[in-house]
């Protein structure tokens, strides 16, 4: 998907900036945004080697089995390819309750070391497996209990209620992850 | 009701640190030599994200320094008006699924120009609150295991995103 879109923005962003004579923003731009790919990885570095530090302990806990059991008729049903991979659910499911939890800096270093283990038992290594889209796909939709930056710059801002949101994203989410959630079963079906 | 819940978000991370780290002792693990192993696996994590992250920003900010982004908002604006999406929430709506630092910035700019308790502001906070960046989780969850062929998986992602997107218009309407 990205070998066709990532050139096509690119190209069409040159011309269009030749076109709007902003030749010289796009210079600047793109060596901006490069450097804050940089910073970014150098904070992930941080957060995502602190995060599977700790979750290493919690994985050698009772801890990780006491919430996968919480969670196993959510996960059964929506990765039924899971069924004899232990480890692969626990880290799907500490995935999906560190989403649930808001804590996005623990829940992205959990997700790739899921998809780590679920791409062992994936037989085409080059293709997502049944689960690892619906893994995917869980992880756009945003499930969040409280959405933590939204609320602090609401209130940064001066609302007058800043968490007046919280009932509104959280229909908003369910919605999105429903629509979500039908559209990857219907892909697994259809697409190889 | 504020105070609280802030104060529990930022709660929220040490305490399951101190937990993790408590139950670990409990059962006599040896916590920091595990630490250890797992924040090694970390650094590979990043290294093989790291030419994802550098591709899709340059992407990006050719998009943005280039204007075309806002050419684009411009010629989306039937569909805006479709959709009952207030015109002035499109840059945002566009930029979320690509740029969760991007959106953020056009999501406060919105914010603070229109009014945070507007209909236009509160659509604003529900679309940040409710959907993620699409592609850039795709391109990480993907690349960090090698994988080329994502079975459509974006266009599953991008509905759902937009739905989410629908639904906060419609539930930020009723609600003011």
């Amino acid at each position: 998907m990205l070998n066709i879109l990532w050139p096509v923005f690119i190209i069409l962003s040159f011309i269009y900036a030749i076109i709007s004579g902003k030749i010289n923003e796009v210079n600047n731009g793109i060596f901006e945004s490069v450097a804050d790919a940089v910073e970014l990885s150098i904070t992930f570095l941080g957060t995502i080697c602190l995060w599977n530090g700790i979750m290493e302990i919690a994985k050698n806990t009772t801890l990780m089995t006491k919430i996968t059991k919480m969670l196993k008729p959510l996960i059964n049903f929506l990765f039924p390819d899971l069924k004899n991979n232990e480890i692969a659910k626990q880290e799907v499911s500490m995935n999906i309750v560190a989403n649930i939890m808001g804590l996005g800096n623990a829940a992205t270093p959990l997700g790739l070391k899921a998809m780590k283990t679920m791409q062992k038992d994936n037989k085409k290594k080059d293709t997502l497996s049944n689960a690892m889209m619906m893994f995917i796909v869980l992880n756009t939709a945003s499930i969040q209990l409280i959405p933590t930056n939204v609320i602090a710059i609401r209130a940064s801002l001066g609302s007058a209620n800043p968490t007046s949101i919280i009932l509104p994203v959280w229909i908003a989410t369910i919605i999105a992850a429903i629509v979500g959630i039908f559209f990857t079963k219907i892909l697994i079906k259809r697409v190889k | 009701m504020t105070n609280v819940i802030n104060y529990l978000s930022n709660a929220a991370v040490p305490g399951i640190i101190m937990l993790i780290i408590i139950y670990g002792l409990k059962e006599k693990n040896k916590v920091f030599d595990t630490f250890l192993v797992g924040a090694k696996e970390g650094i590979e994590i990043v290294f093989k994200m790291f030419p994802t992250l550098i591709g899709i920003f340059l992407a990006v900010g050719a998009l943005r320094s280039s204007g075309l982004i806002d050419f684009i908002v411009d010629l989306m604006s039937p569909l805006v008006e479709l959709l009952k999406m207030p015109s002035e929430v499109m840059p945002l709506a566009l930029l979320r699924p690509i740029s969760g630092s991007a959106s953020m910035a056009v999501a406060v700019d919105i914010m603070k120009n229109y009014g945070v308790d507007t209909l236009i502001g509160l659509i604003s906070s529900v679309i940040m609150g409710s959907t993620e960046t699409t592609f850039y989780t795709i391109a990480i969850y993907t690349s960090c295991v090698g994988i080329k062929k994502t079975r459509g998986i974006l266009l599953a992602a991008l509905a759902a995103d937009i739905a989410g997107m629908v639904a906060s218009t419609i539930i930020c309407r009723i609600m003011s």
